[in-house]
């Protein structure tokens, strides 16, 4: 679960860490006033859940409040495509209003889970700015990487030997430290996945500011956070992730016309590849989760048909001890009750299969039955073609 | 032979008296398993189909003595029992809960490791040696015994590799699901090296995903270790470049996790890589052929 970086440094304020003095707009007359109210020069920064906005254009410093409300014109509404945001990008209905400041040294820094370790891991360094990604490629040893053991937390000569190592010296070193220990203890108390401050920044007069930041909140963390749902800006998720979010099913929007429904993120995955073999293009695929039931498979189809671009639908599902009969009961209601008429191809797998597929066959549904993965992938092809 | 569970081992559920966890402890019964208790606290003392509840796992060893623990103890509380699975000094926990959160996991992988405990999951399908012993959720009716053994990080996915493996008369010896969430118990190399000393198993299936860098550590390690032909197949060539939040998770992976990537360095290693996810059985021949 993402927030914006504006809340980010709201939850980075109250655990201490020192943040840019910001006003969050909604409107180009909003981003005036805020403008202002920072005496004219100000940062302006459109808020999307992705980085590399600056060499988008979603970043820009300006001088008076008129040029501030001209860019915030200019980009409420706009689409912003990153490395980070997939080709469609993200638009703009947030805007970041901050003071400008003078930098003399940019940091990089955050705190995020490394499979390999199970643990959380602290990332410095003093390479800091947009492009660390290229620094962690070509020369690794200017990222500094530390394991932090559970047991005894992250210590204070721990997060010294960092801010030593990012070159800093005498008070900013110790108020380096100090942010360290802040960030990772706001790390484990908000349940995050990953906490990113980049870049961290020593300005002109010598102290430490946090310029930008990104969090990523545990989604299996959200029953301890209450809070968090009401975080999310939707305007930043495609409407039919979210009411598939509502029903705990997983919903990815792809270019083809063939919607897919597949339970098992594997096994999806799986499906797609198959598809692409066969020549067919996915419009999306939805994962009803490992255990499918009557009422997933059948929320799950009502989705898939929302989508104008699915011309076909392939089912495949390896219902292992979930009845394959109770299956196909759920797809001829939902596919009823939405009047489908779309070409449909069911691959089961599991038991009940034969009585299943009976079941199908007597529906009156445009449907055919499958043998196995790559029968049903070619046939709803050949269907479409 | 196989690896991690055989038919005389006595099994408890963490967990029993929920609903998925009374339903696939009957369906692991039904398959042959030996479920000797079942742990719920508070609920210590009674009967559930037969099997007798107790309190604290530490009780269900001390009288059952049970050594693998099969747990369905619900998200908030899950990481609690495999602490308390590791404390009573059981020689396998099998987590099937999915959505355990990251912070409660860090602390449960850390105390499990330097346990005596070995962990499979969370998030898992679970293990099953065919005709023996099933701890898991899996359909037990698409596997047969044999000598192939199977690690997988996917669900489903699996049950799909096992039912070709099955069709091309290829039997398993055991079958172990490690989970697919960020922080696990085994790993592939973990899993591999057991089936490397088993003698019962002469070839291994390993079933893989986009993301993280376990593939390639396990395709080294099978480099310089494995003794016995490996066919793989890596599910996600054509998934979608996905949104993502900042830059840690690329530094951390250091360019790895692409399916490309995988299946070269998994080539480039000695394994047969399935090139469909439909000729995965196929793949498994062709590795047992070429080295048999």
């Amino acid at each position: 679960m993402n927030i914006h970086e504006y809340q980010a440094k709201e939850i980075l304020d109250a655990y201490g860490i020192p943040v840019p003095r910001g006003r969050v707009a909604l409107t180009s007359d909003q981003v005036e006033r805020a403008s202002k109210e920072m005496g004219g020069r100000c940062v302006i920064k459109a808020q999307i859940y992705a980085g590399g906005r600056g060499k988008a254009g979603g970043v820009k410093l300006v001088h008076v409040p008129e040029q501030a409300q001209e860019f915030g014109k200019e980009l409420f509404g706009k689409r912003l495509v990153t490395p980070q945001t997939g080709p469609d990008g993200l638009k703009v209905r947030r805007i970041l209003v901050e003071e400008a400041v003078e930098i003399a040294r940019e940091f990089y820094l955050s705190i995020t889970l490394d499979r390999e370790t199970s643990r959380y891991c602290l990332i410095a360094s003093a390479e800091g700015g947009v492009d660390i990604e290229e620094v962690a490629r070509k020369s690794p040893e200017k990222i500094h990487l530390f394991a932090i053991d559970p047991y005894t937390g992250l210590r204070p000569y721990q997060a010294r030997k960092i801010a030593l190592a990012l070159g800093l010296t005498g008070s900013v070193c110790e108020d380096c430290v100090e942010l360290i220990l802040n960030l990772y203890r706001c790390c484990l108390e908000k349940d995050c996945q990953l906490v990113e401050i980049n870049p961290l920044v020593v300005t002109k007069a010598g102290w430490l500011l946090a310029m930008d930041a990104k969090f990523t909140f545990d989604d299996n963390a959200v029953f301890r956070h209450r809070e968090y749902p009401d975080m999310v800006d939707y305007s930043q998720l495609d409407p039919l992730e979210i009411n598939a979010g509502k029903y705990d099913l997983a919903y990815i929007k792809l270019k083809g016309n063939i919607g897919c429904m597949v339970n098992g993120a594997g096994l999806a995955m799986a499906t797609l590849d198959v598809l692409k073999e066969f020549g067919g293009e996915p419009a999306n695929f939805l994962d009803v989760g490992g255990g499918a039931t009557r009422e997933k498979v059948a929320e799950a189809f009502k989705i898939i048909l929302e989508d104008s671009d699915a011309k076909g639908v392939f089912v495949n599902i390896f219902g292992g001890i979930m009845r394959c009969d109770i299956i196909a009961q759920g797809i001829i209601e939902a596919a009823g009750e939405v009047k489908c008429i779309l070409p449909i191809v069911v691959r089961m797998d599991g038991s009940k299969v034969e009585e299943g597929k009976k079941l199908l066959l007597d529906s009156g549904l445009n449907v055919q039955c499958a043998d196995n993965l790559g029968d049903g992938a070619a046939r709803i092809v050949r269907m479409l073609g | 032979m196989s690896i991690l569970i055989h038919k005389e081992s006595k099994i408890l559920v963490q967990g029993i008296t929920g609903r998925s966890g009374l339903f696939h402890t009957q369906q692991c019964r039904d398959y042959g398993s030996k479920i000797v208790a079942g742990v719920t606290p508070g609920r210590g003392g009674i009967h559930i189909e037969g099997i007798p509840v107790f309190n604290t796992v530490a009780e269900a060893v001390h009288y059952t003595k049970a050594t693998v623990s099969m747990i369905f103890v619900p998200p908030p509380a899950a990481a609690d029992a495999i602490l308390e699975a590791c404390d009573a000094g059981l020689e396998l926990a099998v987590c099937i809960t999915e959505g355990i959160p990251i912070r409660d996991m860090v602390l449960a992988r850390r105390y499990q490791e330097e346990s005596g405990t070995r962990l499979v999951g969370p998030n898992c399908p679970g293990v099953i040696t065919p005709g023996e012993c099933k701890v898991g959720i899996m359909p037990g009716y698409i596997h047969r015994q044999g000598k192939i053994g199977v690690v997988s990080r996917s669900g489903t996915l699996t049950y799909e590799a096992v039912k070709q493996l099955t069709d091309s008369g290829l039997g398993q010896s055991t079958c172990v699901g490690i989970g697919g969430d960020p922080i696990i118990g085994m790993k592939f190399i973990d899993v591999l090296h057991l089936f490397n000393e088993d003698p019962e198993t002469e070839g291994v299936f390993m079933i893989g995903e986009i993301g993280g860098g376990a593939e390639e550590d396990a395709a080294f390690w099978i480099r310089d270790n494995m003794k016995k032909p490996v066919a793989a197949f890596i599910a996600g060539v054509t998934a979608p470049p996905g949104k993502r939040m900042g830059h840690a998770g690329a530094i951390i992976t250091g360019g790895k996790g692409r399916a490309e990537d995988k299946i070269r360095t998994l080539e480039e290693c000695g394994v047969t890589v399935a090139t469909s996810p439909t000729r995965m059985g196929e793949a498994m021949s062709a590795a047992l052929g070429s080295k048999g």
